[in-house]
């Protein structure tokens, strides 16, 4: 029996302004719905454009159910196609990341071609639709293109190219990625250094959610970042503490300092924590870099781009990151209970290399399936999954809730605030029944 | 063991064998005891992947980050392992890739298969093992530990244990 297709009252109804029914977390129809709404509605993050340097090189992969391919084309232009042949529907390009042969697109079972804009170029015998309603048909406009935006190499796209526009969408969110890109000094990043995959058995909002949790980490990595601090701070090592010592510590600060660090909070699910400073504030300096950032922006604007330490800035629902290690992660929701997590790092092109070192150490210490940390998180994540599966219908987001947030939740809170959450599911519930009208069915 | 650094195959084969075990038993602190001070535990992320810090791996680890690991294993609030997951090496006879008795140095090679269970839930994984040996004082000790899985591409679930 349908519970929430066709009632977009009862979906707004699992949205209290400080509690959230378990279903969001649970219910198969409402990943359904997900997929089909919000994550259609919303501007997803497809990759980077230094994935695909060249006419003719594509990257595939899936936002929300459906199989894309992000491709460069013969004009130098990043389009976002569907990886679907349109005849029948076949996987057009398989690999993850690969190159178009001849500048054309070829379907692997009736051998029809596509230029690298989607467009038909060869149907083989093709006058055997002469005399056909081919020419009207869906299938004869080609692969037909998704509305996506390439902003400062990252491309986003929206699948129903209904709702939003891009800038309406992310807003001053938009200023994270401004600062990821200008840590270069040449104002580009290249991706680098090999993606972690890790199978998260858990829904995607828990992950999502997480990155602005500023009451978890003295609690979650006691175990994992509190052993690497007390194991340095007794062994009377000289010298300054190693990378990855200087990297796991933070995680087991105090509620004051998670509290302090300040968290930004924007219209349609964004947010960023570490507004005043951030578990990357303290990290060593790297001279030679600091010096080619001077060289490049001068001395007042190099200072001002390496003061914004963000902690971790969400771009919701499917991308956050990390702009002061030039790291994010990709969610993916495979079902209800299923995400893959993929960590993407970056070359910050004319920087030394040991900053890209530091961002591989990093994800590998933090993000990789062998991540004590990443165990600490999961193991979390999986028990809310477990308990929640067991009873309780509501979850409390009361944290610091105000009423004031009736008309806005935007502005900047002590990081331990749970608005950030409140601000999600605000985004969830506007963009799950987007085009419902009160009837129910999509408009 | 032999004078200098001349080990037999028969010797370097149980050192594998023994390790393997080690971890399988949980002897933590022995198995700690066979890695030279700059050793590391390596699981590269793509095939045919160079030893570079500019790269990164599922794991790459030297004997702080082991010892952080080992530790926490037996923390009281490593929450992920109040229910304690268990592990078992299957092991195919290593072959000894490169000797150099003069120096000490070793390499075995060994394709594998590994398991690890948390109650319910079981991980199956395969690959190849190279274990990278010296003697030091007499007895050979670990410098390098490099775990290539035939999967090591694909999404994986949390790996709580040592491969």
């Amino acid at each position: 029996m349908s519970r929430y297709r066709n009632d977009p009252r009862a979906i707004r109804a699992l949205v209290r302004p400080d509690e959230i029914h378990r279903d969001v977390y649970l219910d198969r129809e409402l990943f359904d719905l997900e997929m089909e709404q919000l994550w259609r509605h919303a501007w997803l993050y497809v990759g980077h454009d230094s994935q695909v340097p060249k006419p003719g090189d594509f990257y595939t992969t899936q936002l929300a159910r459906e199989l894309v391919i992000m491709i460069r084309g013969s004009d130098g232009v990043v389009r976002v196609l569907p990886n679907r042949c349109a005849h029948k529907g076949t996987r057009l390009a398989s690999a993850v990341h690969g190159k178009c042969l001849g500048g054309v697109l070829r379907c692997p079972y009736h051998g029809w071609t596509y230029r690298l804009d989607g467009k038909i170029r060869t149907i083989p015998l093709k006058d055997g639709y002469d005399g056909t309603a081919f020419q009207s048909s869906e299938a004869a406009q080609g692969l037909r293109e998704i509305p996506s935006v390439n902003y400062r190499g990252f491309v986003f796209a929206q699948l129903s190219g209904q709702g939003p526009g891009f800038e309406e969408y992310f807003g001053e969110s938009l200023t994270s990625i401004d600062n990821l890109v200008e840590r270069s000094p040449q104002g580009r990043l290249e991706v680098a250094g090999g993606v972690l995959r890790y199978l998260h058995d858990c829904n995607w909002k828990l992950f999502v959610e997480n990155l602005n949790d500023a009451m978890h980490p003295m609690v979650a990595h006691e175990s994992s970042a509190g052993t690497a601090k007390k194991l340095w701070d007794s062994s009377g090592a000289p010298g300054p503490a190693p990378m990855v010592i200087e990297q796991f510590v933070p995680f087991v600060n105090g509620y004051e300092f998670f509290e302090k660090m300040g968290v930004k909070v924007f219209a349609n699910g964004h947010s960023y924590t570490g507004v005043s400073f951030s578990i990357h504030s303290k990290y060593s300096e790297v001279g030679e870099y600091e010096r080619r950032m001077r060289e490049a922006y001068g001395a007042e604007r190099a200072q001002r781009i390496l003061g914004e330490v963000r902690h971790n800035t969400v771009y919701y629902p499917n991308l956050t990151i990390k702009g002061a290690i030039q790291a994010i992660r990709v969610a993916r929701p495979i079902a209800v209970d299923q995400t893959i997590i993929e960590s993407w790092t970056f070359r910050l092109v004319g920087a030394p290399e040991e900053l890209l070192a530091r961002t591989t150490t990093y994800s590998r210490l933090i993000n990789a399936p062998t991540s004590m940390v990443g165990h600490d998180d999961l193991h979390c994540y999986r028990s809310i999954q477990e308990g929640l599966t067991s009873g309780g219908d509501w979850v409390s987001l009361h944290r610091n809730y105000s009423a004031a947030e009736a008309d806005s939740v935007a502005g900047t809170y002590g990081a331990t605030n749970e608005v950030p959450m409140r601000g999600q599911f605000r985004a969830w519930a506007q963009f799950m029944t987007l085009g419902m009208n009160a009837g129910g069915s999509a408009a | 063991m032999t004078a200098g650094g001349v080990v037999g195959t028969a010797e370097l084969l149980d050192f594998v064998y023994h390790e393997a075990r080690l971890l399988d038993e949980k002897r933590f602190d022995e198995w700690y005891e066979l890695l030279t001070d700059d050793a590391r535990y390596w699981m590269p992320l793509t095939r045919g992947q160079p030893e570079s810090e500019t790269f990164t791996s599922l794991c790459y680890e030297d004997k702080l980050l082991l010892r952080v690991r080992i530790d926490r294993l037996r923390h009281p609030n490593a929450y992920s392992q109040q229910q304690p997951s268990f592990c078992q090496h299957v092991l195919q006879q290593p072959s000894v890739e490169t000797a150099d008795p003069q120096s000490g140095r070793y390499v075995t090679r060994a394709p594998f298969m590994y398991f690890e269970s948390q109650l319910d839930r079981q991980l199956i994984l395969g690959g190849v093992v190279y274990h990278h040996l010296m003697v030091m004082a007499g007895t050979l000790r670990m410098r390098m530990k490099k775990i290539e899985l035939v999967n090591c591409d694909a999404a994986l679930p949390s790996i709580q244990l040592l491969l």
